[in-house]
């Protein structure tokens, strides 16, 4: 099957990301959609359409909660849909907005991706109560964090990985987001300081997850015709991918992340992608937990299963490595306002591929990918923007 | 466009249904979609849609609780946070790319499972602003009730012929879960919820999945010997302030339209439309949306009602499913509840209750209390 | 952020700003209340847990036998076959050890959480159950466990009358 038209990214645009911020949703929603406009030089009388990124009404408290937040993405008296996909979220409102105009039916279309986990009381983990199944693992009044640390333990029992290769990526992301305005968790660390962090559910510790925020991100979409308009270095969104596996997931082996390689094969492809590791310049996967972007990596085929952590160990993944991940600093650094973070990270890769990225720019970059992943370790879902 | 829908598989609607799962429920939609599409789910479905809300399910992402009864593990799968017509809309846009030639979407509702359904509405309301009442959610309908009789001069009997009307239709709707003979006075005599409207006014909560295939124009037609088409879509949302909406019209449901029709080529929907499926969630706004839909000026849809023109052997024909009020009120799923009909209809699978002659045939949405979101879909049985 | 974009938005508010007079905040609590059919697969799960025995369903087409079970195969795609039973011992696929409760709030004792495969059940097929009777430091993936069952009388049709898995004493 091939795609009919080519979709073009000119604009993007992003809140602080904070433990908490005055703003209401609907604000934030406009903060990150008018910085976008601003960014590609357009206003929302020039945008057709909207596509809204959001995770579960129980942060925000407030039931159908798109609706809510609509008139601050500008989608007043305009069509407007919203797309879910647990915590995949982020990176799935673009390849929302990707069909809205590749289908031909409009040209212009605003992403937005908001998140406000901060009015959830007493903690953003109580909304986590209600994702079980309420009929067998409610009643065992579940942590989300527990079924982490398990897939985390497989994965390290599996290939065998030290906790020290582990504790890298924190260090890398928190670093790496010293540079970038918007990060919540900035902050040059150590592989120790992460080793005798507080353990939280073993082997996950404090430093290995990233906090609950409130934020928002937005990016423009527009056709080829359009994006010729509006700039002169539009970034192409050239492979969309996504894909779900079962919900039982005590039934899987938790080891490798297959959803996020059917994804990422699907992208791939539609991008004529045959050799990851050597076509794609850098990479922002989804890095909740700082094993999280090791496992992405490897349910990228950017590495091998079981190597991530040993490329990760030799610097390769570094911003002036081979391969870069989370050049931005990734959630575990810059913050995870659940589906704003997964957009912050296609926000990156536009910031990127124009050469916009300031202290945080990959030299010579001209592919990247972002991934998210979500639900009950579910979902994967893929982007691959070139400039 | 042309994408066409190839088969539809669907529960009984019923108004509760505790001695089966969600997941059990999705399992014979889907199993009966794709028989009647002729398709394998796992080899021949390109991507899944389904419509849902949390909490209108009691779960955090729902999205995790789908694919394994659809036949969709491990494939390209996601929620739409809108109704069934809304997914469908996003459906028909993944095929209209190219990326996918075969697309299955459900919505479904497990009404019966909320044990506090004013509570979960009152919930969609402005936390701010509108929450603090601590009155039933509707409240929003009567308002806007009042204000659409007050403008237009429509009456509360006029409404309630909209009532009768449904019920009467539902009868012969086998999978019609609130079929009834019903006169004009148990509707005007039912106790007000929030004055003027009346609890007969509201459509009862029913159970119920649907699920539909569609296809690309070569690969439907391989597939079906009767697709139905996709002739033009369009959804809007008006402003989530309920107090600075148009309350005395569905500028929502008329936008929409436009943008369908257009589309679609309706330049006269009177004459163009030979049947329609409206939103009922309220008698009074089956009346609103025939009205923004352009089924007769604006004003006028209550008077035609209670003479009958859009009864099922009226002129224009509304709701013969029975809609919301008779069929049952299945949340996000009665947007394809709608579609279902027309599909049926437009297919001369209707049985007792055949509209002669169809040919084209327009579905219309709305997301209920608090929201102003609705969608629209032109639908015919030629390409 | 781009190098081209100045200005930062939004504006941060810190614990202490939540307890002070100038911030306001709505506080609610949805009346969000639900009684979620369990369906023909997990009422005959939850009453087959009350008798002390772990039930699954086959489907014959890939021969798989799947608990917590199901009426449909995810993979072929057809009704499941066949109740099955599964034995209340198996294998730690995986565990971790929880310093958290439900809300996030730290906790001295911690829970033992494991994923544990069944015996009898395809290979792969786990439950999410706790652990207990049992030296953290002795735990370890592949580690044969059985079921402690609630008392009979105790039992109320739910995944708690396991009370959890222990270790098997290897001979």
């Amino acid at each position: 099957m091939n795609v009919k038209r080519r979709v073009a990214v000119v604009g993007a645009g992003i809140t602080l990301f904070r433990r908490r911020l005055k703003e209401t949703g609907k604000e934030l929603s406009y903060l990150a959609a008018n910085a976008a406009l601003e960014s590609a030089g357009m206003t929302m009388d020039d945008i057709d359409c909207v596509v809204m990124g959001t995770a579960p009404d129980a942060f925000d408290g407030i039931h159908m909660k798109a609706d809510n937040l609509l008139d601050g993405a500008g989608a007043t008296r305009k069509p407007y849909s919203r797309v879910y996909v647990g915590g995949g979220t982020g990176v799935f409102s673009p390849i929302g907005g990707w069909w809205h105009i590749a289908s031909g039916l409009f040209d212009t279309c605003l992403v937005v991706a908001e998140e406000k986990m901060s009015p959830c009381i007493p903690h953003p983990q109580t909304a986590f109560r209600t994702i079980w199944d309420p009929i067998i693992t409610r009643p065992l009044n579940p942590n989300l964090v527990w079924i982490f640390a398990l897939e985390m333990n497989r994965y390290m029992k599996t290939y065998n990985i030290p906790k020290e290769h582990i504790a890298m990526v924190a260090v890398k992301n928190k670093g790496n987001a010293l540079d970038h305005p918007s990060a919540q968790l900035a902050a040059k660390i150590t592989v120790e300081d992460v080793l005798n962090s507080e353990t939280m559910v073993w082997p996950v510790q404090r430093l290995d997850i990233s906090p609950p925020s409130d934020g928002a991100a937005a990016l423009v979409l527009t056709s080829e015709d359009v994006a010729r308009k509006f700039t002169d270095a539009p970034v192409w969104i050239d492979g969309v991918g996504w894909s779900l596996d079962s919900a039982y997931w005590t039934n899987r082996d938790l080891c490798f992340p297959q959803y996020v390689a059917e994804a990422a094969k699907m992208a791939y492809k539609m991008a004529k992608i045959t050799d990851p590791p050597k076509e794609v310049d850098f990479a922002e996967p989804y890095d909740p937990f700082t094993y999280k972007e090791l496992h992405h990596m490897e349910g990228l085929l950017l590495a091998k299963k079981g190597e991530a952590p040993k490329l990760t160990a030799e610097g390769v993944t570094q911003r002036d490595g081979d391969l870069p991940m989370c050049p931005s600093g990734g959630l575990l650094g810059v913050g995870n306002p659940i589906a704003a973070a997964g957009l912050m990270k296609c926000c990156e890769m536009f910031w990127q591929l124009r050469n916009e990225a300031g202290k945080r720019q990959v030299s010579g970059a001209e592919t990247g990918v972002a991934q998210a992943w979500g639900d009950l370790m579910q979902v994967g879902t893929v982007t691959v923007f070139r400039r | 466009m042309t994408v066409a829908i190839v088969g539809v598989g669907h529960t009984s609607f019923q108004s509760t249904t505790p001695d089966i799962s969600f997941k059990e429920q999705m399992f014979e939609a889907a199993v009966k979609a794709y028989e009647d599409a002729g398709v394998n789910p796992r080899k021949d479905i390109a991507s899944f849609l389904t419509a849902a809300e949390d909490y209108y399910e009691g779960y955090s992402i729902f999205d995790e609780f789908v694919p394994d009864q659809l036949g969709a593990v491990l494939r390209p799968v996601c929620t739409i946070g809108g109704d069934g017509l809304l997914a469908l809309i996003n459906g028909v846009m993944q095929i209209e790319t190219g990326l996918f030639d075969v697309v299955a979407i459900e919505a479904h509702s497990k009404a019966s499972d909320i044990l506090t359904f004013p509570g979960i509405v009152t919930h969609g309301l402005d936390p701010i602003y509108n929450r603090a009442f601590n009155v039933h959610p509707y409240f929003v309908a009567g308002l806007e009730m009042r204000r659409y009789l007050h403008e237009t001069g429509t009456t509360r009997e006029q409404c309630a012929a909209v009532v009768v009307k449904n019920k009467q239709n539902a009868l012969s709707n086998p999978s019609a879960a609130f079929a009834a003979k019903m006169t004009m006075d148990d509707v005007m005599n039912s106790e007000f919820v929030s004055d003027p409207l009346t609890r007969r006014d509201i459509s009862p909560l029913a159970d119920g999945v649907i699920v539909m295939v569609l296809a690309s124009e070569e690969k439907a037609k391989q597939l079906s010997d009767h697709p139905v088409w996709l002739k033009g879509v369009g959804w809007c949302s008006d402003t989530p302030w309920i107090e600075s909406r148009t309350w005395s019209a569905a500028e929502y449901a008329r936008l929409a339209a436009e943008r369908a029709y257009k589309m679609a080529g309706i330049k006269n929907p009177q004459k163009q439309i030979a049947f329609a499926e409206v939103d009922d969630w309220f008698s009074y706004k089956e009346l609103q949306h025939i009205e923004a839909l352009g089924l007769c000026e604006n004003g006028e849809a209550g008077k035609l009602s209670e003479q009958g023109n859009f009864s099922r052997n009226g002129k224009l024909p509304v709701n013969v499913s029975g809609g919301r009020i008779g069929a049952g009120n299945l949340l996000e799923a009665s947007a394809l509840q709608s579609v279902l009909e027309c599909v049926l209809q437009l297919q001369g699978q209707a049985g007792k209750r055949q509209v002669k002659d169809a040919e084209t045939a327009v579905a219309q949405s709305w997301r209920g209390v608090p929201t102003a979101t609705g969608c629209v879909a032109v639908l015919s049985s030629e390409l | 952020m781009s190098e081209k974009v100045k200005d930062l938005r939004g504006t941060r508010l810190s614990a202490a700003d939540l307890e002070s007079k100038d911030t306001i905040t709505f506080r609610g609590r949805p009346n969000a209340k639900y009684a979620w059919s369990a369906g023909i697969a997990y009422t005959k799960y939850l009453e087959e847990l009350k008798n002390g025995r772990i039930v699954g369903r086959r489907c014959r087409q890939c021969d798989r036998v799947l608990v917590p079970p199901r009426m449909f195969c995810e993979q072929c795609f057809r009704a499941t076959d066949e109740w099955v039973y599964v034995k209340g011992t198996g294998k730690i696929n995986t565990y971790s050890i929880s310093y958290l409760d439900a809300d996030a709030n730290r906790i001295k004792t911690p829970i033992l959480v494991a994923v544990v495969d069944l015996d009898g059940a395809s290979p792969g097929i786990g439950i999410l159950h706790k652990l207990g009777n049992v030296d953290i430091e002795k735990i370890h993936v592949g580690m044969p466990v059985q079921a402690v069952w609630k008392p009979t009388n105790e039992r109320e049709g739910s995944v708690t009358d396991i009370l959890y898995f222990e270790p098997i004493k290897e001979e």
